[in-house]
């Protein structure tokens, strides 16, 4: 009861905001879904390894970039640092990732 | 509590999470805590990508593997980032009841999640003899996914320690924080588990 009453009293702009806010991260969602299902798909029709790596990875990183930037807020204001933080880790994973996958290679 | 961190409905906070000076240090300390775990994570991927086909004559990556039910656990765990999403949607709303529902949706996904790979890795071990031990493969594979497994578990028993504690307590600009900060970890797993299911599971079908 109360909480409903306090729910009401909230700035109906403020409000307002925070719709409209969920209503990307729902686009969002949606789009990270689709992404999957085009992993998996291409997976599963047996395009040649040759084609299918690249994009399933391409379609990782875009679907991460998604989580980061709008279900993490990295796109808003004050997230300078946290995203400098992000992109130092995302260079130590891809330079770890290739060196392992160089030297065993052969 | 020698602070008052009541909320006052009329002059909400944009982000009660990071009203206080608490808060933004707790919002701050948990991205260098995901900065860190992120070389964790890629110390992990480098050694199974490189160790992914030293099977020592067992199950190849491909005789392993079944895409159904890696898919049913994106699927849950992909939702359950969303419902954490709506949770904190109506934590900035100061709408307390609906946060703990979206809050409890999100545990009860994650925990469909970890049955899943509980099943998984039972079935691996009684169905091929694929244990931790078996080859440089095995090792790599169980340390990986294993590791996020964990983290998952982690997540679970955090939240659900977090909602019995301020089930009668409501929100406020102590606890707001609390909520956040695990909606930020909670995303991270999902983060990682979309490289798992692309580096292990997908790229482990076409190789």
């Amino acid at each position: 009861m109360t909480d409903e009453m306090s729910t009401r009293k909230i700035n109906s702009f403020q409000k307002q905001k925070n719709k409209q806010e969920m209503q990307r991260m729902v686009v969002s969602f949606a789009l990270m879904i689709i992404f999957t299902l085009i992993a998996f798909a291409l997976v599963m029709l047996e395009v040649p390894s040759t084609y299918v790596i690249p994009i399933i990875l391409l379609l990782a990183f875009v679907q991460v970039g998604f989580q980061f930037f709008y279900f993490m807020h990295l796109k808003d204001k004050g997230h300078e640092v946290p995203s400098q933080i992000i992109y130092g880790g995302v260079f130590i994973t891809v330079m770890v990732a290739l060196t392992f996958t160089v030297i065993t290679w052969w | 509590m020698s602070h008052d961190h009541s909320i006052d409905p009329k002059n909400m906070p944009k982000d009660p999470s990071k009203a206080t000076t608490e808060g933004k240090h707790k919002f701050m300390g948990l991205w260098i805590f995901l900065g860190g775990e992120t070389v964790l994570f890629a110390c992990l991927f480098g050694t199974y990508l490189a160790l992914r086909n030293s099977n020592a004559g067992g199950p190849t990556t491909q005789e392993l593997y079944g895409l159904g039910l890696v898919f049913l656990m994106t699927v849950l765990l992909l939702t359950s980032s969303l419902t954490s999403v709506y949770a904190i949607y109506h934590m900035k709303n100061n709408d307390f009841k609906k946060m703990q529902l979206w809050m409890g949706i999100t545990a009860l996904l994650g925990i469909g999640f970890l049955a899943c790979e509980i099943y998984e890795f039972a079935h691996y071990i009684h169905g091929y003899g694929f244990t931790f031990r078996s080859s440089a493969f095995g090792s790599a594979f169980y340390a990986l996914v294993g590791f996020h497994g964990g983290h998952v578990a982690f997540g679970l028993s955090w939240i659900i320690t977090l909602m019995v504690r301020n089930a009668k307590r409501g929100l406020d600009l102590y606890n707001a924080p609390k909520f956040n900060t695990f909606a930020l970890y909670w995303h991270f797993i999902d983060v990682v588990w979309v490289f798992i299911f692309t580096v292990v599971y997908l790229m482990g079908m076409v190789s």
